[in-house]
């Protein structure tokens, strides 16, 4: 097992109501080694809460998550990060942006082969000397991607990387990302509330439920590659799935209404 | 700039010189207190030539860049402070804004007093106008730092010092340049305040010796150097930097 997730609690102190408000509750899961795995769930049910410790940014209240046997108590280079928003720093240019986490800790031609390698593999060599503000929003998510990658992590985590760009250039990058993955053979965890794209993407989708946050079902997708994003197979489990998700978005939706009404 | 801006530009300067020269004609004022264009000109051009104006300017350039420099320094580490932590904000950061909204010609009453009509109570009140709205900017640039970038940054195993030099820092630099040239303004107002008040020598003094000796054109020759080199700075040096790491940050759109 590359990571396990083992009876992780997460809740905040809500400060107005004076109450412990929780995200999720023990949730278990472990994943192996260069596995597509994608974490699906609506808004709320804390999957990106989850991903955020898994990179160390935030503790756990209660568990352990352990990548390769070893506690994670912060974050660290062996887990890359690809985040919505590209993250990149506007002063630096594509190049520069890619060397940025490897250039202190590699050898300077070292890393420099490494950032060669990155940017032919995102298909931005030509772009390598622009700054970021002159590539577009996919471009710049590619520059992220690469930028992770070329930290040769254990592990990559992607948080809703794709949900900001439009959907020609989403289903581009959701190609490149499988080309990549199928040619490095990285362990990549995927956060998404697109049924579709985890369907696509992914070897295994670990749904999540909303209040508490909590996984819901665990479905292996056995599908042979490429995917076809009309095929009959992927159709049906996107309804199995969006069944399993009514339920949740209905109840949450419940709850904010009951909320607003006492509120009122 | 092009051509069509600088024949604009031009021809309102030939128009506004014409009005003067007419007013100056009618005789409106006595030609002591209002003297015609081509005395200024004339003003001007001894000025430079005897070498009294290139004198002056060198003296007031020595006391704005040593209290400029100073006073970037000193602001730069109480925009740090403040900036960086939150107990110091709320316990001074309001007194910064007022200290900031205080005019610099009321610092040299003050400067007189403890260091006399030296040239050190210049320099003072230069420091003065430029320390804090330094302050207010590096207080700002560290306040405005994207957390996204320093997430981003975290996850790379950037972080402590490594995370201060690599990402904060030129994450602010748009703000800095921005306080440099507002210091820059400011100081130069306080300079000029400082000096109109000192014994010397400096440009400020220099208008007001010319004011004692009711030399009008020179007065008005002295007006129009502070103007242009203020306009020049602010406007061929300070705001191209400006605009240059604007634009490279991504915070404008061209």
């Amino acid at each position: 097992m590359l990571l396990e997730i083992e009876h992780v609690n997460k809740s905040y102190w809500d400060d107005k109501q004076q109450v412990h408000f929780p995200v999720f509750s023990d949730v278990m899961i472990s994943i192996n080694e260069n596995q597509f795995v994608s974490i699906l769930g609506p808004s709320g049910c804390g999957k990106s809460t989850l991903l955020s410790m898994i990179a160390g940014l935030e503790e756990t209240t209660e568990g352990t998550i352990k990548l390769n046997r070893e506690p994670i108590s912060g974050p660290g280079p062996d887990r890359g990060m690809v985040f919505q928003q590209p993250s990149l720093l506007p002063w630096l240019n594509v190049k520069e942006n890619i060397l940025f986490p490897i250039k202190k800790r590699f050898k300077k031609k070292e890393a420099e082969e490494q950032a060669a390698y990155f940017l032919q593999l995102v298909q931005l060599d030509k772009f390598q000397h622009h700054y970021i503000h002159e590539l577009s929003g996919g471009m710049q998510q590619r520059v992220a991607i690469a930028r992770a990658l070329a930290m040769n992590p254990k592990i990559l985590l992607m948080d809703e990387p794709f949900a900001a760009l439009d959907e020609q250039t989403r289903e581009n990058l959701q190609d490149k990302l499988l080309a990549i993955w199928q040619k490095k053979k990285k362990t990549i965890l995927f956060v998404t509330h697109s049924i579709k794209e985890a369907l696509i993407l992914s070897d295994r989708v670990i749904v999540m439920g909303t209040n508490p946050g909590r996984i819901i079902s665990d479905v292996n997708i056995n599908l042979s590659r490429p995917r076809k994003r009309e095929d009959e197979q992927i159709i049906i489990l996107e309804k199995k799935i969006r069944k399993l998700l009514k339920n949740e978005v209905n109840k949450a939706l419940k709850d904010v209404w009951s909320n607003e009404f006492q509120n009122a | 700039m092009n051509f069509k801006m600088l024949s604009k530009q031009l021809l309102f300067l030939v128009f506004f010189i014409t009005i003067w020269q007419l007013v100056y004609s009618i005789g409106i004022f006595e030609a002591i207190v209002f003297p015609s264009p081509k005395n200024v000109a004339f003003a001007l051009y001894n000025g430079f030539s005897s070498g009294d104006f290139l004198i002056a300017l060198g003296a007031s350039f020595k006391h704005l860049l040593l209290g400029i420099t100073t006073a970037l320094f000193i602001g730069t580490v109480i925009g740090l402070i403040l900036g960086k932590s939150k107990v110091a904000n709320e316990t001074a950061g309001m007194y910064l804004i007022g200290m900031q909204s205080i005019p610099s010609i009321v610092w040299v009453p003050l400067a007189i007093m403890l260091f006399g009509f030296t040239e050190s109570s210049v320099v003072f009140v230069v420091v003065l106008g430029g320390t804090f709205v330094m302050a207010l900017q590096v207080r700002s640039a560290i306040q405005n730092i994207s957390p996204q970038l320093v997430r981003a940054a975290k996850t790379m195993g950037v972080n402590g010092i490594e995370l201060f030099y690599r990402v904060e820092i030129p994450a602010g630099m748009p703000h800095y340049i921005t306080g440099i040239r507002l210091a820059w303004a400011f100081s130069w107002r306080a300079l000029m305040a400082g000096e109109l008040l000192s014994n010397g020598p400096g440009l400020g003094y220099s208008l007001r010796y010319a004011q004692d000796y009711a030399r009008m054109d020179q007065v008005i020759a002295i007006i129009i150097v502070i103007g242009v080199i203020g306009a020049t700075v602010d406007h061929g040096i300070f705001s191209k930097i400006e605009r240059n790491v604007m634009k490279r940050w991504g915070l404008l759109k061209q």
